[in-house]
């Protein structure tokens, strides 16, 4: 299945990557494989991804590591907010 | 007819238009609470020249709507506006608004009180200072997280 993956503020610029889509193979359908899949894509994904306080989204809901994908699903990765 | 109002905009709004909003044809509630956070000119020892807010499109509203729910389960309510604005903003403008009205002052103060701290821990915004040594995202405070833990 595919899923769509997003990127915010201080997270999008580290990556220097606002989106990106991700083919899944069948055993991969979680959220902590989606990031064991982009930790592989370098150093810099590597640190941003082994941060303790990376906060995900679901198709618009906060989810955590082990909530499950469905084909094209979005998923947001994001830094702790900030608002008010 | 019962106001639950929620804006995420770019643009200024009028505080007193807003307020008047809030008490139009509203004779059932005595008490009116809001709260307007401005940008203020320094943050963490730097002075700030302008500061610039990200969020998510759709997540922000649904959010935002899910938080005055909670408003609601929790405390007798009449109206509630929330407005938060995004994009640049310069030194003094408005960044949130948060309107409540109710029969009691005790449930719209913490009502008003509730939803700017869940609004600060929950909703995705995120702030990026302009200062004299550049650019830097604002990190998330603890106490904020503290003071949302609290409800």
């Amino acid at each position: 299945m595919n899923v769509n993956i997003i990127f915010f503020a201080a997270i999008r610029e580290q990556l220097d990557c606002a989106e990106l889509t991700l083919s899944l193979a069948k055993d991969q359908n979680s959220i902590s494989d989606i990031k064991a899949l982009l930790i592989a894509k370098g150093e810099q994904w590597q640190a941003v991804f082994s941060s303790s306080t990376l906060l995900s989204a679901l198709n618009q809901q906060m989810v955590n590591d082990d909530a499950l994908l469905n084909n094209n699903d979005t998923v947001a990765f994001f830094p702790p907010v900030t608002g008010g | 007819m019962v106001i639950n109002s929620i804006k995420v905009q770019q643009e200024d709004f009028d505080f007193a238009a807003e307020v008047d909003i809030l008490e139009a044809n509203n004779i059932t509630d005595g008490a009116v609470v809001t709260f307007v956070g401005r940008v203020r000119n320094q943050n963490d020892g730097c002075q700030v020249e302008h500061l610039f807010l990200e969020h998510y499109p759709g997540m922000t509203e649904h959010c935002l709507e899910d938080i005055s729910k909670q408003a609601r389960q929790r405390w007798q309510l009449g109206n509630i506006s929330i407005i938060h604005r995004y994009g640049q903003l310069a030194l003094g403008e408005k960044i949130v608004f948060v309107g409540v009205t109710s029969k009691h002052r005790q449930d719209a103060f913490m009502a008003a009180e509730f939803i700017m701290d869940y609004l600060k821990v929950s909703a995705p915004f995120w702030k990026k200072e302009l200062t004299e040594q550049g650019e830097r995202w604002v990190e998330a405070k603890t106490n904020d997280k503290k003071e949302a833990d609290k409800w």
